[in-house]
Parts: C-alpha cells; structure tokens; sequence
C-alpha cells in the first residue's frame, strides 16, 4: 500500500498530517515460518482501522512489533511521522501505545484494581484507583467491579478488566485484538459507540478481528493479510463479508447450512437442576430444564457469567453433583457421575480453556489424544500404545487441517485456532453420542471457525445430540435448531431458531444481566 | 540448558567449596582433591560410593514420581525409618521361622511399612485436605521416636549391655554383598532395576501419564477425569514405598540391626537427588552417585583434615541452591531496569486536530 489518500475516508482533514503509526516492509522471521513478509500499514490519527486474516496470517506478530514486544528484522516504524525503535512495550506506551490483549495477562488471586494497579507505571493508592476505574468503567459501559477477587471472573468480565485498564491510561493509539468476542450484541453496539467517540476525540484504533459484519459495521479501512503477506487494503463498507473473505482466505468459502431434519430420542436432559455454587462471586444454577435430542444442536446464549461455568462443570462431570432435579445421560441419572463416567456413556466435551484444560500445554499433540482418548485402542493392559496415540493424533490432524509440525509437536506451539480444531477433532472422532461443546470459535479465524462449524453439523447429521453454549449469536443462528438464553443462573426455553431474531435473543440476554 | 543447569550448579558448588575450605585456613585444591578424588582411588573406596549411592537413589527415585505429579513428599526419612522398623521386625520376630524366605519377607516388609507411614499424609489430604508437605514432615520425627521407644523397649538385645540396639541379624537375614571386600550389596542392583521400572511407568504407562497430567495441569487432569484422590495416593505410596525399601536394605545391610541412627538424612538429601537430576531415573542414578561422594568426602576431609562434619550438609545445601538459582536463570532474564518514568494517569485527551 503507498502512502496515497485512502479513497473513501470520511475524515479527509486527518489524512493532510502525518499518519499516526506507519508500518513500513516489515519483515519478521522465525525459525519454521516468515510470520511477516515486507507489509505495510498506516493508521491515521483519529482512524478505525481494521486489521483482518485467518490464523497464522501474521496479525498477532505484526501487532506485537506495533506495541513494541517483538523487534522486525527489517523495515520501518514511524510514530507522527517521526521514525522510532520500539524496543520495549513500556515504550510503546510512552508513546501512547494502548493494546488489549486477546489473552488476558491478570493475577488470578488479585483484586480487579490491584491487577490493575501493578500494570500502571506510576505508584497510586488502590481507593482513588477504584474510583477512576468505576469512573471509566461507567464512561465505556463496560461494568466491573473493582474489589472483585479476577479468579472468580469469566472470560467476558475479564477481558472488560482489561479494556479497562488501557482505556486509563489514555493512549492515543489503541490496538483491541479481538475484543468483542464475548460481549452481547447490545454491549458491542455500546462498544463501537465509545470506540467511535474515542476516535472522535482523535483517538486512533487499531481494531483487530475476524468477525468481518464487525470491521464492515465500525472500521474506516481495513489492511488484510495473508500467509503472511499483504492481501491488501480495502474500505470495508463497501465490500460484502464474502469479498473480505475471499480477500483472507484466497478463494470462496462454502457456507454452512442446516438441513432441515427430524430430531430423535432425547439423549441429555435437565430436569429442574438446581446448584447452588461453590465459589464466591460464582451463579447458582436456578430450577434448569432442557432437552437435548439425537440429531439436533441446541445453543446456550448468554453473556460469560451468568452461569455458563457452573453448568459446564455440571454437564461435564468434573465437579459432579446437584442440590435438587435431575441431570439424565442417556436416560440414566449421571449428576453424580464423575468425568470418565459420562464418557463412557458416550458425551464428549470441548472446554472454554484450550491451554491447561483442554490439552497440556507441555505435551505434544499425541500425548493429548491420550488425555480423553485414551480408551479407544490406546491401551494394552495399562500399557500406552504410543503408536496407537501417534496414529489418532494424526488423523485428527489430517481431517481438521490443523497446521502444526507433526503429531508431535507441543500443544503450546500451536495458535489457538490450530489446537481448538485439534480439540474439537480429538472429542469428535471419539465417536460420542453427545457432545457438549464450550465457546467452539472464541478467538478462531473463519476459516477455522467454518471447519469446526461444518464438524458439529457432520455430527449431528450422523445423529448425535450436540450442545453448544456461546458468546456469539452469529455463531448459535447459524448452527443451532433450537436456542435457549441462559441469563442469572436461569435458562429460557428452548425455541426453534428460525422463531427468534438476534434482537429478540439478545434482549433476554441483556434483560436479566443489566445490559 | 534445562539439563545443564544441574552442571553449572556442581562447578559453582565446587568454586564454593574451594573458597570455603580456604577460608578454614586449608589449600583449596588438596582439600578438593581429598574431598571428591581421593575416596574414589580404592576398590573398598569405589564400594562405599555404591553403597550410599543405594538409599538416595532409591528415596530420589519414588519421591521423583510424586515431584512429578505435585504431590509434595518430604517425609522419605520418616518411611525409611518405617521400613526399617517393619522388616527389621520381620528378621527378629519371624526370622528363625521363616528360614531362607526370610530376607524376600523382610524387603517386603520394608516396602509396606514404608507405605504405611506415606498413607496417613495420604489420607489426610484427601479426606480432609491437609498439606502432605507438613503432616510427612512431621511424621519424620514420630517414626524416628517409635525406633527409640521400640528400642529401648521391647526390641532391645537383651545381651546387649543395655545398648539401645537390636540384636544382630543371622547371616541369611544380610543382603549379599556385590563383591568380596565390599560393602555395596544386592540393594545397589534393585535400585538399577527399580530406575528401569520408574522409567518404563513413567513413560509407558498410562498411571505414569495421569500423574503426569495432574502435574502439568490440573485442570486438564479433571477435565479429562483423572482422580486426584488416586493421584496423591499413587504419589505418596510409591515414594513411601522405595523409602521403605532404602530403610529394610540399610538395616539388612552394612548396619545388620535396628540401631538408633539408620540414616544420616538420605530421605532428604534424596529431595535435592531427584531435583539435580531432573526428576528423570538416568539423572536421578547420576546424581545420586554425586550425592553419595560428598557424604564420602565429607567423612574424608573430617578424617585427614579434622574439617567438620557440617562440610557434607554444606556442599549439599550449595549444591541445592546453585540448582534453583540456575533454573531460575533458565527460564528468566536478570534486566537492569533504567529508571522508571512514571505516566501519568490522565483522562483521554481530547487531540488538538484541524
């Protein structure tokens, strides 16, 4: 991209002074890949701009060496036409370089504000900094509670922690990579709003995302990349989600469609759970009902907090138990059952957290199909067949295109996207008769997203009760035959989706939880 | 460099050591020569290396397995005390009867009273979720004042001239020694054979891969169903049984009955054996071997340079601590930080723009 006017940017005035952060043939290499190959990027002052690619296209590292963590190995940085090494983060934020991060960097045994207070550099006492950050919370409309302890948070209400605490330090550049991934629709809408006054006020944004109805919505311009390289640039308000998306991806994408299909016999059920919970700041589980049948997806909306943990390690067995109702695998009484219990009677799960939950980060690929698979073959006698476990990781590998080295590589090594597709592969090929499936795309590209989409389509076409609870409405009308809102602690009814509107879902969404 | 820090801990401890012994007024490098050369030159020498290489590698190499799986064992003393207890019990209450069977009954013995005594942490952490940290800890001194109640009690060789000691064990009750003029006995062998085993549960067996997991990652160790409960128990009976076995192959051993000292704080020294080697069975039986010559050069430089004593809990204490730092060096970057400018904490500011 040359340093032109950009046809089409509505503040024309802006585009007269220096560009805010100009990237110019940055080239950044790794051992195995060239994450970044001679791209360019210029952000105005007061500009949105989008930044969008699939997974692996050198977003992350490119905004790594824009807030000054990763050093290019060629190429220019220039800051209000002024060239500058940006050698460290501390840095980037003397410049007035902001980012909130896509993985949340908060002490999980630490107070919001006290989380807070150890990333500003200034010393202040915690009383006037819980001020500013109610203060600021209120402002931006992103609620959070400063005395809360962050271990008991979800993923949504910690990543507005750290929203948050960019937004205090006033940065005149502000990098979000991913930020909406887990706001209600009506929080998004509030979201843009402040992200558009910011910009106003001349604040640049530096909007990282995958969610192309987003960078079309709210960017001005929008730099895309691919494989590493510049894809190109473009204004995205006037392009279609499918021309963005060709432009990322290299050529069309098939879409995913439900068919229609008559749903089976009733494979996991509600009846009335009730659970109180066992954390502090965590949601009682209120009176639940829900069925989920063979051959159907039922969605979960609902914001992170509302009780989406607690139903999960309900559902999953790894905290079994209940105060009253009933939770039916099968048709047996399993809320007292343990995790590989409810395996065996056939319901597999994909968690929220990839890292540390969902695979060992220190393991390679083959040893985290061991990790739930380890009853299908890969065992004699207590023995590991390690060839046995090195063959399903392979396949998994193979059928859910994930990049990595081999089936032995280390689950660390892997992008997000990458390993979410391994885990959901390693659950899927499980062969399961339910599957319940956490926040399947959080932070995935879209053609990830589309893969693992397609999965859980596959496995319900081939019969199998599939419930998925997500942030994203996007996601739940596409895949589901019915949805339910969990809001509080309590679950709606379940209505077929083509009944429901994302307004109307996104009310009851919003309704209990104070928007 | 994660293999090699235990490497650069030994040169720093030895850099130490030498600073220290010129301190006490002695030539640094024939004080070293004498501490880590000298009982290597004899076959008797080389004996005595095996020997007390044997106990450490046994404690190191159960206690690794727990290390692995989070499961904080420190009471190894305490279960070789047991084991000691246990089998020694065997060979002087059932020994006659039981004839040639008698020292394969006493090395199990050991192993299960060495068990026994790792359960109570056991049980305590999983009903009602107690720190094994502490409660093994403190087991240590209850099984060593058990030995002393038994012996002073009803244990103790009535011909013995009121010594706190047992009476002697026959010669079928002795593990056999490796060769003659040696002490190192049978016991060296098992531990060779018990690194093998570790090894192949360790990285063959699924129970080696839960502990694993639960030791990586707890959650995805929940996630995936593991018991914890079966985890800790695992941990602590496989520790508490090899210690078990240290404590019967040191009483049927060089000692040859139940006397009021049995170790000399192999069950500790054994925590520093599985750190310097890497919780891995091959480093654990290298660093045991390093273990045991500075007890042998401990006793010396005592003998030829009247140093005392202290000199061996010296080098293993440098050696821990050269060990920890270097690991931390591993994985962190020691970083001058120029002064800090703090910034200010300001609303966002309104840019002054056309």
């Amino acid at each position: 991209m040359t340093n032109g006017a950009v046809p089409g940017t509505p503040r024309v005035a802006l585009t007269l002074a220096a560009p805010r952060l100009a990237l110019r043939g940055i080239v950044k290499r790794y051992p195995s890949v060239v994450a970044n190959d001679g791209i360019d990027l210029v952000v105005r002052a007061g500009e949105i701009h989008g930044l969008i690619g699939e997974n692996g296209a050198g977003k992350s590292t490119l905004m790594k060496i824009a807030y000054g963590v990763v050093r290019p190995d060629a190429g220019e940085i220039e800051w209000e036409g002024r060239a500058v090494a940006l050698s460290s983060p501390a840095e980037a934020r003397r410049l007035g370089i902001g980012m909130v991060f896509q993985h949340f960097a908060l002490f999980e045994t630490l107070t919001v504000a006290e989380n807070i207070a150890l990333s500003l550099d200034g010393k202040m006492d915690l009383a006037s900094l819980s001020t500013r950050i109610r203060e600021v919370s209120r402002h931006y409309g992103l609620p959070i509670e400063p005395d809360r302890l962050t271990h008991s948070m979800s993923v949504g209400e910690r990543q507005r922690v750290e929203i948050v605490r960019c937004l205090l330090q006033s940065p005149r550049l502000l990098i979000m990579d991913e930020p909406t991934s887990v706001l209600t629709p009506q929080a998004v809408t509030k979201l843009f709003e402040t992200l558009r006054r910011l910009a106003t006020e001349g604040v640049s944004i530096l909007y990282v995302s995958h969610k192309l109805d987003e960078i079309r919505a709210l960017c001005d311009t929008a730099t895309v990349l691919r494989g590493g390289k510049l894809a190109g640039t473009a204004v995205p308000r006037n392009e279609t989600n499918r021309s963005l998306a060709r432009m990322m991806v290299g050529s069309d994408l098939a879409e995913c469609r439900l068919q229609p299909r008559d749903a089976g016999e009733v494979r996991l059920e509600l009846r009335d759970f009730t659970r109180r919970t066992r954390e502090p700041f965590g949601t009682d589980l209120k009176s639940l009902c829900l069925e989920v049948r063979a051959g159907e997806i039922v969605g979960i909306a609902g914001v992170s907090g509302n009780g989406q943990k607690e139903l999960l390690a309900a559902l999953s067995g790894e905290t079994p138990g209940c105060d009253s109702g009933a939770l039916l695998i099968q048709g047996q009484p399993a809320e007292w059952l343990g995790a590989t219990a409810r395996r065996e009677l056939g319901l597999t799960f994909v968690p929220e957290e990839r890292l540390g939950r969902g695979a060992v980060p220190a393991l390679s690929l083959a040893d985290n199909a061991l990790l739930t698979g380890a009853r299908k073959g890969m065992l004699s006698h207590g023995i590991i067949r390690h060839s046995a476990s090195r063959a399903f990781a392979r396949a998994v590998i193979e059928s859910f295109k994930v990049k990595c080295g081999s089936e032995l590589s280390i689950a660390s090594s892997l992008s997000g996207g990458n390993l979410q597709k391994f885990i959901v592969g390693r659950e899927v090929r499980l062969a399961p008769k339910i599957m319940v499936v956490a926040q399947p795309t959080w932070g995935v590209d879209v053609g990830a997203a589309q893969l693992i989409h397609q999965a859980l389509i596959d496995l319900r076409d081939s019969g199998v009760a599939v419930l998925v609870i997500s942030e994203e409405l996007d996601e739940l009308f596409t895949l589901c035959d019915r949805i339910a809102v969990l809001a509080e602690g309590t679950l709606s009814a379940a209505s077929p989706t083509n009944a429901l509107t994302v307004d109307s879902v996104g009310v009851m969404m919003a309704g209990a939880s104070h928007g | 460099m994660r293999f090699g820090a235990p490497l650069f801990a030994a040169l720093a401890m030895l850099i130490t050591g030498a600073c220290v012994f010129a301190a006490m007024g002695q030539q640094p490098f024939s004080a070293l020569y004498l501490f880590f050369v000298d009982p290597l030159m004899s076959a008797y020498g080389m004996g005595e290396l095996l020997l007390k290489a044997t106990p450490l590698m046994l404690c190191a190499l159960g206690l690794a397995h727990g290390f692995r799986a989070n499961v904080w064992n420190i009471g190894a003393e305490g279960q070789l005390t047991l084991g000691a207890i246990a089998g020694g019990g065997v060979a002087l209450f059932w020994g006659a009867a039981l004839g040639k069977f008698a020292l394969p009954v006493m090395l199990c013995a050991g192993v299960l009273g060495g068990m026994a005594w790792a359960a109570i942490p056991a049980v305590l952490r999983t009903r009602f979720n107690t720190s094994e940290i502490l409660v093994s800890l403190m087991l240590v001194y209850i099984a060593q004042f058990l030995l002393v109640y038994l012996l002073h009690g009803a244990w103790r060789d009535p011909e013995g001239f009121n010594y706190p000691q047992s009476k002697v064990f026959e010669d079928s009750q002795i593990l056999p020694t490796l060769a003659e003029g040696m002490r190192a006995n049978m016991a060296f062998i098992l531990a060779l054979v018990l690194a093998g085993v570790s090894w192949i549960f360790s990285t063959r067996t699924f129970a080696g891969y839960r502990m694993l997991v639960a030791g990586l990652a707890p959650a995805a160790a929940t996630y995936a169903g593991f018991s914890e409960k079966r985890n800790i128990w695992l941990a602590l009976l496989i520790g508490g049984g090899a210690a078990g076995l240290a404590g019967i192959s040191e009483v049927a051993g060089p000692i040859g009955r139940l006397q009021l000292s049995i170790s000399p704080g192999y069950g500790f020294a054994a925590i520093i054996v599985a750190f310097v080697g890497r919780l891995h069975p091959l480093g654990i039986v290298l660093a045991s071997l390093l273990m045991s010559l500075l007890y042998l050069g401990g006793e010396s430089v005592q003998l030829s340079l009247q140093l005392p004593s202290a000199v061996t809990g010296l080098f293993q204490g440098t050696l821990l601590f050269y060990l920890l730092a270097a690991d931390l060096f591993v994985g962190f970057r020691l970083r001058v930080k120029p002064r800090a400018v703090p910034e200010p904490m300001a609303r966002p500011q309104t840019e002054a723009t056309p």
